[in-house]
């Protein structure tokens, strides 16, 4: 299978798909690192991490397919949302918080 | 050499968006020795307030600078953190 379309069954299957470095338990990047926080601070149930130093293929297939030159990368419900400025500035105005609630990926099952 | 990089940036910001603030920030020093450090790039804090940005999502605000930094962001830049607003938004946030 094509990266391109590894890549859009990842974000399509998962309700939230992080592509980082490193992995949520040990992030090798300090953007990754708030990525990760950020998304226990929304209290996510369930995200894929995507390690991308794990794969060159999905490291830069991730940039072509999101047209987005950095990690980390934000998806929700197969919507890319932003890297991590942004996933920052939505969590400080509460958008984000707002956003995985409506896709209902927050809280208990 | 980081100094040059910070120049072009803003020379780069300047000419694309006619911004009425830019504040370009150097944080390299902070990851010195770090991975994407050793392969030479930069990282580097851009606050912009421009009309440009009116109308536009973050994600499209985001893209139009990576775009306008071009090739820079391949090779002079490992990290670039954006805060891209306008100047209403600028004011109602404080700055």
């Amino acid at each position: 299978m094509d990266i391109q379309d590894v890549i859009r069954d990842q974000v399509t299957n998962n309700g939230v798909v992080l592509y980082m470095k490193g992995t949520p338990q040990f992030p090798q990047c300090g953007f990754s690192s708030t990525a990760v926080q950020i998304l226990k601070g929304c209290g996510v149930r369930e995200v894929l991490a995507v390690n991308v130093l794990a794969d060159p293929e999905i490291r830069q297939g991730i940039k072509e397919f999101s047209n987005w030159p950095t990690i980390p990368q934000l998806y929700v419900k197969g919507e890319f949302v932003g890297g991590s400025d942004i996933m920052r500035e939505m969590y400080d105005s509460g958008e984000l918080q707002q956003m995985l609630k409506d896709a209902g990926l927050v809280g208990e099952d | 050499m980081s100094a040059t990089r910070v120049e072009r940036i803003r020379a780069a910001l300047q000419e694309r968006f006619a911004p009425t603030r830019l504040e370009i920030g150097d944080d390299s020093a902070l990851h010195a020795g770090h991975a994407g450090a050793r392969e030479g790039g930069g990282h580097y804090r851009v606050f912009i307030v421009s009309e440009a940005f009116q109308g536009c999502s973050r994600v499209v605000r985001q893209r139009m600078i990576y775009d306008a930094v071009g090739d820079m962001m391949h090779k002079d830049i490992h990290a670039l953190a954006i805060r891209a607003l306008t100047a209403a938004e600028a004011e109602s946030q404080g700055h």
